[in-house]
């Protein structure tokens, strides 16, 4: 699990309300998506890029337990990359199948469109703009392996625990 | 060596020996409730199985009686769910009506050295009854719901020691944000209560501060268990307990004393909760349009006493609409009684039914463009309450009704003499 791509930053205590704000809790999952960041960096959601990388700040994901990892990846987005992530958004990360990886001093180390090298399993960020690399913290492999498996929901609809889904989006 | 009471509780129901920072575990779950927003289409999958319907409460909260037509198909959802697995405990709207966190203060639902989740985020409430509590999402309900079991990572603890006796005027909220607001976020972390000051605090009080302690982002919050919280939970339920003590070696990632005797009425600058905190008189005389007290945090049979208290013989100021959302039907019921609901109409205050409501910004009480708030609700980010633009302090229902008398921003103490 490794991501190579453009990078984008947000500050410090990004919460869940900012990712997926109220005012989209009726849409779909799809439609959610053109809401992320609607109230701190409008117009942003239209930008990014398939692949793209999101560096994030301190406490990253604070907040309520409202899908905002989905929307981040629904988006497009490879990973998210933060010094430390708040719990209940890490679990949600996991869980929907959206890679998070926690990096101290990842904030510090990259400017807005710096390329990055994720390498997930490795607990490796390489800045390959300014050629610096940092240690993050490794993935305990359990939750590695939800991630692999494509998320909670895909598990539970092998074992027929669920009804599948049909629209996309999960 | 030595555990705090997260730790041991993980250990426990993880069936290990011990856990340390760090860990990941499998732990057994003793309830799990869902909620109103868990059936809504975009969340809802739908559940061939439950692992034990004994152990699965249904509660609608957050947008309750249903405010449009999605809302009421996630109830009608709700209950077929209730209906098809035979699950017994259904909060629907009517009698037993509340907002979760409040229902499991009423119902006994966690009782020390259990585990109890939820996809909502305050549930990490449910803490000050010494049960390891805390918000999950919304895949990890389902999963939840289906194996009786989820995984948590161990973070490292912190411990409050709390001290001294509150001054009049000035509660467990403001003991919250002065934790708050020195200490700032507690991510990944435990955060653990105890020392001779909760003796004189309340159930009522001790969770406003689990509750609130989603703010600080903790994983678990955890109370130790005493006579008063004993007494509490023998009223309401039959389920036998053990109280969860921390080791005396515990080891900690830091112990913080807190003195409850030299705090004053705090309020929380609009979009944050941490490192945010200011004394009541830095903002005195800021206009607001609403008033808010209720929630999860701060909706309970004493804090609508507070607010009664400070309200009584006065009026709500010209052009401002104080709202008192009751958490829960039991809540409501008791403040009828006792008289608080009568001071708080007769005051201009008005009461919605039992429900999340404005503080999710979901429905009763939603704000405009550039509006102003003040809350007793538990958080505050931008447009939480309703438009972007609008602006959001928090502080205790005692500093919320003196402002609403008011008009502006204002110091309870000098309402309650
Ligand atoms: S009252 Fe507010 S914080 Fe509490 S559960 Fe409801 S929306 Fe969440």
């Amino acid at each position: 699990m490794k991501f190579t791509a453009r990078t984008w930053k947000v500050g410090d205590n990004i919460n869940t309300d900012l990712i997926l704000p109220n005012r989209a809790f009726y849409l779909t999952p799809e439609e959610q998506v053109s809401y992320v960041f609607s109230a701190n960096r409008p117009g942003w959601a239209e930008q990014v890029q398939k692949g793209h990388i999101l560096i994030g700040g301190k406490n990253f994901g604070m907040g309520s337990s409202r899908p905002a990892a989905r929307s981040l990846k629904n988006l497009g987005l490879a990973c998210l990359v933060a010094p430390y992530i708040n719990g209940l958004f890490f679990r949600n990360a996991v869980n929907f199948a959206f890679p998070v990886v926690e990096c101290p001093g990842v904030d510090e180390a990259f400017d807005e469109g710096d390329i990055a090298e994720v390498d997930v399993i490795e607990a490796c960020v390489r800045n390959l703009t300014k050629g610096t690399e940092l240690r993050a913290k490794v993935l305990p492999a359990p939750l590695l392996a939800i991630i692999n498996a494509g998320g909670i929901y895909p598990l539970l609809e092998k074992e027929g625990s669920i009804a599948p889904r049909l629209a996309a989006g999960r | 060596m030595g555990m705090t009471i997260a730790e041991k509780i993980l250990a426990a129901k993880s069936g290990r020996v011990s856990v340390v920072p760090g860990d990941v575990v499998t732990v057994q779950l003793d309830t799990i409730i869902l909620f109103d927003n868990n059936f809504v289409p975009s969340n809802w999958r739908d559940i061939q199985r439950v692992c034990d319907p004994e152990r699965i409460v249904v509660v609608f909260d957050h947008r309750v009686p249903a405010p449009n037509q999605i809302a009421a198909g996630a109830h009608r959802t709700g209950r077929e769910f209730v209906k098809r697995f035979g699950i017994k405990r259904l909060h629907d709207v009517g009698r037993e009506q509340g907002i979760s966190h409040q229902l499991v203060a009423d119902y006994g639902y966690a009782v020390p050295g259990t585990t109890l989740v939820c996809s909502d985020s305050h549930t990490c409430s449910g803490g000050v009854f010494n049960c390891l509590a805390r918000g999950v999402g919304g895949p990890d309900i389902i999963y939840a719901a289906v194996k009786g079991e989820t995984w948590f990572r161990c973070g490292e603890t912190t411990r409050y020691e709390l001290e001294g006796k509150l001054p009049k005027a000035v509660t467990a909220k403001d003991a919250f944000l002065q934790i708050a607001g020195v200490h700032g976020d507690h991510a990944t972390q435990n955060v653990e209560f105890g020392g001779s000051g909760v003796a004189g605090l309340s159930i009522n009080a001790r969770k406003t501060i689990t509750t609130m302690s989603a703010e600080l982002s903790a994983e678990f919050a955890t109370f130790e268990c005493d006579d008063v919280l004993t007494q509490w939970l023998q009223a309401r339920t039959q389920r036998p307990f053990e109280a969860v003590k921390p080791d005396a070696d515990a080891k900690y990632k830091a112990v913080r004393k807190v003195n409850l005797s030299t705090l004053e009425p705090l309020v929380a600058l609009p979009d944050s909760v941490v490192n945010n905190s200011q004394p009541v008189g830095a903002l005195k005389g800021t206009r607001i349009d609403q008033a808010y007290i209720g929630s999860c945090a701060n909706g309970t049979q004493d804090d609508l006493e507070l607010a009664a208290a400070v309200v009584r013989g006065k009026r709500v100021a010209p052009g401002v609409r104080l709202i008192v959302v009751p958490a829960s039907q039991t809540v409501y019921r008791d403040a009828l009684k006792s008289g608080a609901i009568a001071t708080l109409v007769d005051a201009g205050a008005t009461i919605a039914p039992p429900t999340c409501g404005a503080c999710g910004g979901g429905h009763m009480g939603v704000l405009a463009t550039e509006e102003t708030c003040i809350t007793s609700s538990t958080r505050n980010f931008k447009g939480r309450m309703g438009e972007p633009s609008s602006r959001v302090f928090m502080a205790s229902p005692a500093t919320v009704a003196a402002s609403a008398i008011a008009g502006t921003i204002s110091d309870p103490r000098e309402f309650l003499n």
